[in-house]
């Protein structure tokens, strides 16, 4: 058996070609060939799934934005950022027993109540008062969209029980029949509104 | 609902864990597979670029070797990557990437990537350019994920060879990993995602002008190039610092399935690979049987945990689980199967924020990791901690009757037992001291800029138990970028790759030099119940009496308090 350093040296020539050669062929040709197929297959997802109204772009139907205006159903609390900023992903990270935590809880549930007319102790669904872990949520959960359709209605002059079908028009249920959670999708929906009543 | 979830997940990666495994055994047997015309060629031409033989047989010390100079060369090549960044051409823009890449960060992130680790101590759309996340990052998410799929197959090889003074040759191994393994699967399992919705793109970042008049910046890029190598290698680094949370990497239920199988189906594999090796299929499904029971355990007490409403915002008049760092779209369910499929499988992607999880929901992926990641666990070296808490169990049994013990006709004598309590050793000693320093020190206390108090341990406690097992998922509230924690994570992580497949491979030369004994009245059986059993008790005896006392300073404590 040759020296330990010989042996070392033969290793290090082969550890530097392979790593070499391994790199080009899964960080260079792998991600052109899949460059190639997703640009032929599914261009829109490979783009970033973007939205376009009157040729501007208005977001990304997978991220999702901020809305405040009463004409427009509310997203989840963000901590991207200062909310649902698109270069700074992430949660609160707060423990759940947190002070800050359960005093945002709080706030967030008053501010709720408030902007949606609701009694003050009116039960809110959780996703409503807690932030994502992306802080880009585009979802939120069929519940909390309930809450929200009296004070949309209101704003644009529409019946409720229009707006609770266009509610329930972008509602999806979990993906596949087990797959994760009903979710009712902001953007789409908010655009959707847009398009039936533009707001007063 | 949820619990179909879980059930159509277990049963999906058992029942694909059988011709999985049987594919991966011939593949590293070097026989015949359905994608030999395609890559035998690619074989042969690299083969012949390392000057490599097909043949060229290596002793445990050699092949040990080999796997310590392969991850140097792929360290040193990122961390020098990382250093030139900045004069890399393409997106994302300069004024973007805000984090600067310090020396101690580019070292923690290339051993970060090299030891499968891919711990994060930076967010990814503020700090990399495309270029360094294809080349530097895809690139060692294949080649760390390949060469820890080496070492399983070579320790397998310790319990199949008897009379043997080789376990197999490294670059072969590495480079059947890869061509017959990881390419493959990911090159289809990409386009299911980018279907899905995963950008791949080198476009800047868009400027959207929103429905309400603002301007929104989204961060974009070759997220799918990534995405689907990340959990197969079972690395788990994100693209963006929410990883497995953002909606550009997980933008559907769907996507999160098929991310937690491409964790969890390779490593359960390598169980019935395992059994076909070594001639004994029962035992091969013994130890899933064993990993089987302990999964559904810790999924079971995180679901009750995270789907109960917080008992902290009781009064508060909100219904419904957890859903603080939660996605509406993955709910409580997909939030908690990804929580205990990343921590079991030694990848780092998590689609929730652990770090507001409940005490008792944190506990099980801190568990997880602690235990060393037996419940299938990272790509190789999931296999060889799950044996090697079946070679503890062994012992534990000789002792009581007072034989040497043997597993699968291999004596398990002083040397053998030395190796294996170094192994079982390691992570509670150095994961301990390490809290314990950086609880000593302000360099350490100063990372607690979100939570502190019993959370706060937990915290530090869950980053080195991550970086150790290799694992990278983190209680992000912990700001971990500072020179103290990417140097001491950095050890952890080494020790975590290095040392214990050092130790895992010696055994493994061992075991293959020894002639298979034959099998006795006095053996215990490794295909029965009472086997099962016993190591299933020594999973759980070890890890108790390792971390019980850190466990009740941090989530005991916490979950008292409510």
């Amino acid at each position: 058996m040759p020296a330990l350093p010989t042996l070392l040296i033969r290793h290090l020539r082969t550890a530097v070609i392979s790593v070499a050669a391994l790199t080009l062929l899964t960080g260079c040709i792998f991600p052109l060939i899949l460059f190639a197929l997703g640009r032929l297959l599914a261009p829109d997802q490979a783009a970033g799934s973007l939205v376009t109204r009157n040729g501007v772009v208005i977001g990304s139907r997978l991220i999702g934005q901020s809305f405040t205006r009463p004409e427009y159903f509310h997203p989840r609390p963000s901590a991207a950022g200062t909310g649902y900023d698109g270069t700074s992903s992430g949660g609160t990270n707060f423990g759940p027993s947190n002070p800050k935590l359960i005093e945002a809880v709080r706030q967030l549930a008053q501010d709720y109540r408030k902007t949606n007319g609701l009694p003050t102790d009116a039960t809110i669904p959780i996703d409503a008062v807690t932030a994502s872990g992306s802080g880009l949520d585009p979802h939120i959960s069929p519940a909390n969209a309930e809450l929200q359709i009296a004070r949309v209605a209101r704003a644009r002059g529409l019946d409720e029980s229009a707006v609770r079908r266009l509610v329930a028009e972008h509602t999806q249920g979990p993906q596949l029949g087990f797959m994760g959670s009903p979710r009712v999708s902001v953007l789409d929906l908010n655009l959707a509104l847009d398009r039936a009543a533009p707001p007063r | 609902m949820r619990w179909f979830e879980y059930i159509a997940f277990l049963a999906l990666v058992v029942g694909l864990a059988w011709p999985v495994g049987l594919y991966l055994a011939r593949v590293f047997e070097g026989k015949p597979t359905f994608l030999d015309p395609a890559l035998r060629p690619i074989e042969s031409l690299l083969y012949r670029l390392l000057r490599v033989y097909r043949d060229g047989e290596m002793s445990a010390g050699s092949y040990t070797l080999c796997f310590l100079v392969f991850s140097a060369v792929s360290t040193g090549g990122l961390f020098l990557l990382l250093l030139v960044q900045r004069w890399l051409p393409g997106a994302p823009a300069d004024h973007y990437l805000t984090t600067p890449i310090t020396a101690d960060l580019a070292m923690n992130t290339a051993i970060s990537f090299s030891t499968t680790t891919t711990w994060q101590a930076y967010a990814g759309e503020t700090t990399l350019r495309y270029m360094t996340q294809l080349l530097g990052l895809v690139s060692q998410n294949f080649l760390a994920g390949a060469a820890g799929l080496a070492i399983g197959i070579a320790f397998i090889r310790g319990f199949s060879r008897e009379r043997s003074a080789t376990l197999g040759n490294f670059w072969v191994d590495l480079v059947r990993a890869l061509l017959w393994v990881l390419l493959p699967v990911a090159l289809v399992g990409s386009l299911v995602l980018i279907w899905q919705g995963v950008p791949l793109n080198l476009a800047p970042y868009t400027e959207a002008h929103t429905l309400e008049g603002a301007v929104q910046t989204i961060a974009q890029g070759p997220v799918a190039a990534l995405e689907f190598i990340k959990n197969l290698g079972t690395n788990g680094g994100g693209f963006f610092n929410a990883n497995g949370a953002h909606p550009y990497e997980s933008p559907t239920p769907l996507v999160n399935f098929l991310a937690m199988l491409a964790i969890a189906v390779l490593p359960a594999s390598l169980a019935i690979t395992f059994g076909r090796m070594t001639g004994r299929p029962r035992a091969g499904w013994m130890l899933m049987a064993v990993m089987v029971v302990l999964f559904v355990g810790g999924l079971a007490l995180c679901d009750f945990a995270e789907s109960a409403n917080p008992p902290q915002l009781a009064s508060l008049h909100v219904s419904g689980g957890n859903m603080e760092g939660k996605e509406v779209r993955f709910g409580i369910g997909s939030s908690v199967l990804a929580a205990v499929v990343t921590s079991n499988g030694a990848t780092g992607s998590y689609n929730s924020m652990h770090d507001s999880y409940q005490p008792l929901g944190v506990l099980v992926p801190l568990v997880n990791m602690l235990l060393g990641e037996v419940i299938f666990g990272g790509l190789g070296s999931g296999l060889c901690g799950i044996i090697l808490i079946a070679l503890v169990a062994v012992f534990l049994g000789g002792l009581m009757i007072g034989r040497t013990p043997e597993y699968l006709g291999k004596k398990i004598t002083a040397a053998e037992t030395r190796l294996t309590v170094f192994y079982a050793l390691l992570t509670p000693k150095l994961v301990l001291a390490l809290t314990a320093v950086a609880l000593a020190t302000n360099a350490g206390r100063a990372g607690l800029v979100t939570n502190n108090g019993a959370h706060g341990f937990t915290e530090v406690l869950f980053a080195y138990a991550s970086s150790m097992a290799n694992n990278g998922q983190n209680m992000a509230g912990l700001n971990a970028n500072s020179a103290f924690y990417n140097w001491t994570t950095a050890v952890a992580m080494l020790a975590g790759r290095f040392g214990l497949a050092a130790l895992a491979l010696a055994l493994a030369g061992r075991f293959a030099a020894q002639r298979r004994w034959p099998t006795t009245s006095g053996t215990l059986p490794s295909d029965s119940a009472i086997f099962g059993a016993l190591v299933l008790g020594t999973v759980l005896l070890v890890g108790a009496l390792s971390f019980l006392p850190a466990l009740a300073l941090g989530p005991f404590a916490e979950a008292l308090k409510h």
